[in-house]
């Protein structure tokens, strides 16, 4: 191997790091707009799928404008806060603020069979890294009308199974709320028994995630919860 | 290896490149790299399908651009540039599927970190494309991406049967109605040790088959 003086092996070593810094910063800003709007394209189908809405990519717009009604954000009193777009709220960016500072959108949605359900974002904490989703509640404000999560970067076959309908399909019909007191959802390892209304099954090799989205839906709801509480019926 | 000139592109040294790591030398079982991702994403085949076709396209391209400025990069930080290649290679990779296929990259997610770290890439930048052209680098590099993939979609085809009993994704156990006679998923083969002693059986059949991989 050729011997190279300190001065080449500088001088290398700049003019690598700024092409590559320049070619990947190039890359990130030209691209910026094209996955921006594939997030916001995301987004709205994650919200359509938890009403149960099958979305693709093409249709999502047309169908969020059809099938969404009207978006709000409350404060954790459960009074609504003007002047802010319930869509553009980060959740995660909400909860780093106080709690009393906190914004909480909402989302109205009527589905194909006429059920008023509202939509509440959440987010929280898997193994790896974020885990978030949405949950459509019926307009009892309890019975869970079905909910849709996703993930960052959890472990493939494992706690990545939060986001497929075997999962997902357990919550429909489970309620937040007993005899008035929230609950929450729990999520058993071993299994949730046939008549547990509070409760699904937990995913096996998946027991932090599974946790880590069992305090996720604890957390984000129960900032609802006097506004659920008021308006239930 | 590869000084001669006018060789021809497939000639029976470089068809040699592909074929060695796919049985002889192979990455996961002979060579016993890129084991740690090997445990991680062979729960089910899909995953292990995309994460063996990002680590071929990665190895391959990344090993024939080393190749080619082989001659410039400096022996003292000759890792430190293969790591900026490699990772270079695989976020310019990310942003693109990110900007343009949004669900191919969805599913990635995961694995764009696994990749630079998978050690089969640094193995072979390396020990292979640090001395060779380029062009042998590039089919070294789908050669060693190819033979590891064969081993996780094999180690990913009896986890998930047995331990979901699906093939990818298809209710395998369920059409062939073994619950109803009582059969029972085995929960143990979605853990990641299983994934070790099913590379184990393979080792142990390959080795079993071609004596001169025993070691004396």
């Amino acid at each position: 191997m050729k011997q190279f003086s300190n001065r080449y092996i500088f001088i290398f070593s700049t003019v690598m790091v700024i092409s590559v810094a320049t070619l990947l910063s190039l890359a990130a800003t030209l691209l910026q707009p094209a996955q921006e709007k594939n997030l916001e394209i995301e987004k709205k189908k994650s919200m359509l799928e938890s009403i149960g809405v099958p979305a693709t990519r093409d249709n999502t717009e047309d169908l969020y404008d059809k099938y969404i009604k009207e978006s709000f954000v409350l404060n954790p009193k459960g009074e609504s806060v003007d002047g802010v777009d319930a869509f553009t709220v980060v959740l995660r960016n909400e909860q780093k603020k106080p709690i009393e500072d906190q914004y909480l959108p909402v989302f109205r949605a009527i589905p194909d069979d006429g059920e008023k359900v509202l939509i509440l974002p959440v987010e929280g904490k898997g193994l790896w890294g974020p885990i978030y989703g949405y949950v459509s509640l019926k307009s009892d404000m309890s019975t869970i009308y079905g909910v849709t999560f996703d993930h960052k970067g959890e472990t493939p076959g494992l706690g990545a199974e939060i986001n497929t309908s075997a999962f997902e399909g357990m919550f429909p019909g489970k309620k937040l709320f007993d005899n008035g007191t929230f609950v929450s959802i729990q999520v058993h390892k071993g299994g949730a028994g046939p008549n547990d209304i509070h409760g699904v099954d937990a995913i096996s090799g998946g027991t932090i995630t599974s946790k880590g989205l069992e305090k996720m839906l604890l957390d984000c709801i129960s900032k609802y919860n006097d506004y659920l509480f008021k308006n239930r019926n | 290896m590869g000084n001669l000139e006018n060789e021809p592109m497939f000639s029976a040294r470089n068809l040699k490149l592909f074929t060695a790591p796919l049985g002889m030398n192979n990455p996961i079982t002979v060579q016993v790299l890129g084991i740690c991702s090997a445990l991680a994403v062979t729960v089910k085949l899909k995953p292990a399908i995309v994460m063996a076709l990002s680590v071929t396209i990665v190895v391959a391209v990344s090993n024939a651009i080393i190749a080619a400025m082989r001659q410039y990069i400096p022996d003292r930080i000759r890792i430190i540039v293969q790591l900026v290649v490699i990772a270079t290679m695989v976020i310019f990779v990310d942003q693109f599927l990110r900007a343009y296929v949004f669900d191919v990259s969805k599913q990635l997610s995961v694995f764009v970190g696994l990749i630079i770290t998978n050690c089969i890439l640094m193995g072979r930048l390396e020990a292979f494309a640090m001395v060779n052209k380029p062009w042998p680098s590039f089919i070294d590099g789908i050669g060693n991406g190819a033979g590891y993939g064969i081993i996780l979609i094999i180690v990913a085809f009896f986890r998930e049967l047995l331990g979901s009993g699906t093939i990818y994704g298809y209710p395998v156990f369920e059409k062939l109605g073994f619950y109803s006679i009582g059969y029972e998923n085995n929960g143990m083969m979605i853990l990641p040790p299983m994934a070790l002693i099913v590379v184990g059986f393979i080792i142990w059949f390959q080795r079993s088959r071609d004596n001169s991989l025993v070691e004396k």
